[in-house]
């Protein structure tokens, strides 16, 4: 079980709701597949990611990365039972969509990367720690259900 | 590998962080120690609370070395050498703490520069991180 000390939820609740989900999600996704291109092998169906423009510019990219931080929403509303409400996405990712769980903890990385552009100083150290707690807890209950 | 834009690119934003290098570095440094707590293992002889005269003049010297180690990107294992020999022999770093600090020093970079830090720099600077940092380890093997 994962302990949140009261400021910690404080934080987790304070930046959640300063982030646009239709401006972070996007970016967040277009920057994993532009830094970490490997990536690229599960969305063959996204039409062209060919660069870096294609792939800010892709409506498919944009649409998703929407759709993964609403996902994140339920982990910020479920604090206290992240793995349980990650289980059947962790499944899904397993066993249909074969993603290499590796690639969470990139995905997390970009989008704190993209947090800090968003909020510039504020982001500041105690922030981010906290903040990348949350996404730790998230990436290891998306990474619990593979057998 | 990094194409000759993106060379340029790394050159470009590690100047521009020159004249504020205790503040990047130290900002860098913090932020790896607040979020993990690990790293703080290897300054026990220092003083590396926020603001303190180590802190900075620590993150002036990382700042200072990325910048050297832009200018002569196709030679980096030779102009490290020193800087990977001391990391490997004296004190004696676990790889996996790298990847720490260079993600700290993107989110540090991200905060400063914003909208400025665009996908392409950030793709551009963590490869030359990855470079560096492969540097700094490699005398381990
Ligand atoms: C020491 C490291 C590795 C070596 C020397 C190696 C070597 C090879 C070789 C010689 C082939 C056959 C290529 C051909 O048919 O022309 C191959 C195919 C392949 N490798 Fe690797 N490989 C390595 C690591 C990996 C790893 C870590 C993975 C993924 C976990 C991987 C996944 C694959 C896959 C999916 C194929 C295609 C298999 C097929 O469809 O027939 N390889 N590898
Ligand atoms: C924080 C991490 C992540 C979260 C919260 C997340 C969430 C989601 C959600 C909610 C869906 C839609 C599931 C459905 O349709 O029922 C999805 C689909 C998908 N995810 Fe993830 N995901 C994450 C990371 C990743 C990563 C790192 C990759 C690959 C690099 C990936 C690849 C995919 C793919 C390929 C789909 C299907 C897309 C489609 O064809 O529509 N996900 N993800
Ligand atoms: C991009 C990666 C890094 C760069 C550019 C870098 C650069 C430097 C430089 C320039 C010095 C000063 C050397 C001297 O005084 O001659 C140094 C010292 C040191 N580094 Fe690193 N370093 C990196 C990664 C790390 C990591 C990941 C750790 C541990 C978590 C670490 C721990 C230390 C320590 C303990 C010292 C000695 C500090 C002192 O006693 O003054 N370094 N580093």
């Amino acid at each position: 079980m994962v302990e949140w000390s009261d400021s910690e939820r404080k934080t987790i609740a304070s930046v959640w709701g300063k982030i646009n989900v239709g401006e972070i999600g996007p970016q967040s996704l277009a920057r994993l597949l532009i830094v970490y291109p490997w990536t690229q092998r599960y969305f063959g169906t996204f039409g062209d990611l060919s660069n870096a423009a294609a792939i800010q510019g892709n409506p498919k990219v944009a649409a998703h990365g929407k759709t993964v931080l609403n996902a994140l929403d339920k982990a910020v509303k479920n604090l206290d039972n992240i793995k349980a409400t990650y289980a059947q996405l962790s499944l899904l990712h397993f066993e249909k969509l074969n993603v290499d769980p590796g690639n969470f903890k990139l995905l997390a990385n970009c989008l704190t990367i993209v947090a800090a552009t968003a909020f510039g100083p504020a982001f500041t150290p105690a922030v981010q720690a906290t903040w990348q707690k949350l996404l730790s807890v998230v990436v290891s209950a998306l990474s619990s259900r593979y057998y | 590998m990094l194409s000759n834009t993106e060379k340029e690119l790394i050159v470009q934003i590690w100047d521009t962080m020159i004249p504020v290098a205790e503040d990047i570095g130290s900002e860098a440094l913090l932020r790896m120690f607040t979020t993990f707590p690990k790293t703080k293992t290897y300054f026990s002889h220092l003083d590396i609370s926020p603001n303190s005269d180590h802190l900075r003049c620590h993150g002036k010297k990382i700042v200072q070395a990325l910048a050297e180690g832009a200018r002569n990107i196709s030679t980096l294992a030779t102009t490290l050498a020193p800087l990977s020999r001391f990391h490997a022999y004296l004190l004696r770093i676990h790889p996996t703490n790298f990847k720490l600090l260079n993600h700290c020093i993107l989110v540090t970079l991200a905060c400063h520069m914003g909208d400025n830090f665009t996908p392409v720099a950030h793709a551009a600077i963590d490869k030359f991180l990855s470079a560096f940092s492969a540097v700094l380890a490699e005398k381990f093997r």
